[in-house]
């Protein structure tokens, strides 16, 4: 389950966590920065994917700004019922995480579409199929600076 | 709504969620791929970056892979008031992965502050969560912790029906 890291990988993974340089090249200027090879940056970076260790490694997008809307959503669900009421709520396409965690409210799933709107009929749906009332979390302000969390 | 991306973007957002290629000229890769001009492509990289459609270019760590199995959602309980000069400074924190204001769900849901802490174990996040509580001190009338006990779906995100997707490491 676990991925090893070498001190390199690490130098690799918390320089690449900030920003990737939108210019000619860009492989090799990282490469320099960081005192290896380009071939060797790029090596390493593929490894890093396929072990697992990165899940992607590329641009990531604001969906509202990209012209959709997201939103993060809570159900109480009876013991008893949360596989079904898991299957029920994953089954829209609209639910692109969930999560099970230790609360009441014991069901956190992202609900991701073109806009809000849409995200309150899918919403009103699963309260409808389930019998249960979804907490909307909708996200008012973001506070959050650069990058983070150095492996 | 749709006024921040054009079609030529969208394709450049559909050729790029995957990931980027791993090719000392990644753009003329995806130039390749698209048929938009190379010059083009990393003049829309960049003016979406501007823009804020993308955040940031980048690595995404698998946490959990990584052995930071714990991942606490802490919420809090914080004046109305505060919460903008408040919010700003927990999400400055190194450690602190997402951070947003939400409404309350009275009257059983009195948080208004989310903030998203990973460990490599539950002691781990909850060092974490006390320094964040040291940062909104005295002004916290409640908190709580939530873990992730278990994974239920975990896909991308969409930004348009059926085709394109927004992969997982992007924030909500």
């Amino acid at each position: 389950m676990g991925v090893e890291l070498d001190d390199t990988d690490r130098a690799i993974i918390n320089a690449l966590q900030g920003g990737f340089p939108l210019v000619e090249r860009p492989y090799a200027a990282v490469a320099e920065e960081l005192g290896m090879s380009e071939a060797e940056l790029l090596a390493r970076l593929e490894k890093l994917l396929e072990s697992g260790a990165a899940s992607r490694f590329g641009p990531l997008f604001n969906v509202e700004r990209a012209g959709g809307a997201v939103m993060l959503a809570a159900l109480a669900v009876p013991g008893e019922r949360f596989e079904e009421v898991a299957e029920l709520v994953n089954a829209h396409e609209e639910v692109a995480h969930n999560y099970r965690r230790s609360h009441r409210l014991n069901m956190w799933f992202v609900l991701a579409a073109e806009s809000m709107q849409r995200i309150e009929e899918v919403v009103r749906e699963i309260e409808k199929e389930t019998g249960l009332e979804v907490l909307r979390a909708p996200k008012e302000r973001e506070y959050f600076i650069g990058f983070k969390v150095p492996v | 709504m749709t006024l921040n991306v054009d079609k030529t973007d969208r394709k450049l957002i559909a050729a790029t969620q995957k990931g980027l290629p791993l090719d000392p000229d990644p753009w003329g890769v995806i130039a390749e791929r698209t048929g938009i001009p190379r010059g083009e492509v990393m003049a829309r990289l960049r003016a979406m970056s501007e823009r804020g459609v993308i955040r940031r270019v980048g690595i995404v760590p698998n946490h959990y892979k990584l052995g930071w199995v714990a991942n606490g959602m802490s919420v809090w309980d914080i004046p109305d008031e505060l919460t903008d000069e408040l919010g700003q400074k927990v999400g400055n924190l190194s450690f602190v992965t997402h951070c947003y204001r939400r409404p309350r769900r009275q009257p059983d849901w009195p948080y208004n502050l989310f903030a998203m802490v990973h460990g490599r174990s539950h002691s781990e996040v909850e060092g974490k969560v006390a320094r964040i509580a040291m940062v909104l001190k005295p002004h916290v009338r409640a908190f709580e912790v939530l873990y992730s006990t278990r994974i239920l779906k975990k896909t991308g995100l969409r930004i348009t029906p059926q085709t394109e997707r927004i992969p997982h490491g992007s924030k909500v």
